[in-house]
């Protein structure tokens, strides 16, 4: 008898154990899988495009054979719910593309022209690829330190000064775009900026490009502390517009 | 035994310092190349920087210039060109529009280039709109 209950009660012991670790073992598995799923992905298919790993660029000729965007600190830079959004359903975000003059046509006697036919459109991932890759580039934190944490004070932004600064009083509206169609076209547009960029980021790279990317033709605008508030805040509280089958019209 | 390899030591030496003056040659060549430094020439950099305003070939029609409500300067217009001083090119490029009296469009290019490259930049604009200052 006494022997049967041991028996029966190693028995169980084993179960329980075998079980607890499957669980775990599983558990494990589901957590981790994103991470070194996506870091095969961005090591096979995305590293002839994009710098993974670091440093950036610093001759002319290193920074004009990019095709894409350093991803080295994108885990300081992206929003990871954007980057899922994006990655599976990719929207051109420089519209003269990453490399404006590449795609520039030039012409005797009128202005240049941006060769929209030249536009190569991002490849798109699966859902299940774009949550991979996206949790592997949140790891990517090399620059953290360049990042201002808690950069922005809790003053609200100001949509009319906001935009007066952004177009009038710094000038960046000469490069980016607040709306489709209204703005510079060889920069990021911005009309996206508070769904895909880290707000400590957005203020820390406006404060000194060139030590996130030497090369950048973002120009260091040597904005003072208020200016900055003033044009980081204005660019989060931008929203891309609705796409236009899905507005409702009133007539 | 030896003989190949003294052969070898001999044919050493003199190619030795052929190489030597050689290698000299070179880097005395790199070194007094404009733009070297960087590896990218004031045209490299116009091309990469100026034109997304001042247009590929200077005049003034970049691709942004769409939606600006000032236009850049055309920088083949020699006689617009030649009113402004060396000192004053360089001064705008460098510290931007403003601090020469002219449109915040144009931004402060000194965390950009280097004190070279902005002579360079200067050069390069007087050789686009084929004039002095």
């Amino acid at each position: 008898m006494t022997g049967g209950r041991t028996a029966r009660a190693g028995l169980a012991t084993v179960v329980f154990t075998v079980g607890l670790s499957m669980v775990l073992l599983l558990a494990g598995s589901t957590w981790a899988a994103p991470v070194s799923d996506g870091m095969a992905i961005l090591k096979s298919r995305c590293f002839t495009c994009h710098a993974i790993k670091g440093p950036a660029a610093t001759t002319l000729k290193s920074f004009s054979a990019r095709k894409g965007p350093d991803l080295f600190y994108a885990g300081v830079k992206y929003n990871e719910e954007w980057l899922i959004k994006w990655l599976a359903r990719p929207e051109p975000i420089r519209p003269a593309g990453f490399r404006y003059f590449k795609n520039t046509v030039v012409t005797d006697g009128a202005d240049d022209a941006v060769d929209w036919d030249a536009l190569k459109a991002h490849v798109a991932l699966t859902e299940a690829e774009a949550e991979s890759v996206a949790a592997a580039l949140m790891t990517f934190r090399t620059y953290e330190e360049k990042i201002k944490k808690n950069a922005l004070t809790e003053a609200p932004a100001d949509a009319f000064m906001g935009e007066m600064n952004f177009d009038k009083f710094s000038g960046c509206l000469a490069c980016h775009e607040i709306e489709p169609g209204y703005g510079g076209v060889t920069g990021p547009e911005v009309y996206t900026t508070g769904e895909r960029l880290q707000p400590d980021f957005v203020y820390s790279y406006l404060k000194d490009p060139q030590s996130f990317d030497p090369k950048s033709f973002m120009p260091n605008k040597e904005l003072g502390e208020n200016f900055l508030q003033v044009l980081t805040k204005y660019m989060l509280s931008l929203e891309a517009p609705e796409p236009e089958d899905e507005e409702e019209g009133d007539d | 035994m030896n003989g190949p390899f003294r052969l070898f030591r001999h044919t050493f030496r003199s190619s030795g310092l052929a190489l030597f003056f050689c290698v000299l040659g070179a880097v005395a060549l790199i070194t007094t190349t404009p733009g070297a430094a960087t590896g990218a020439t004031a045209k490299d950099n116009y091309r990469t920087y100026c034109a997304q305003c001042h247009g590929v070939n200077g005049a003034g029609g970049g691709v942004n210039t769409e939606s600006m409500n000032v236009q850049p300067r055309d920088h083949t217009d020699a006689e617009g060109m030649s009113a402004i001083s060396d000192a004053q090119l360089r001064k705008a490029i460098s510290e931007g529009g403003l601090a020469v009296s002219k449109s915040v469009l144009m931004p402060p290019w000194r965390s950009t280039f280097s004190d070279k490259e902005l002579d360079a930049l200067v050069e390069h604009l007087r050789v686009l709109c084929k004039c002095s200052g």
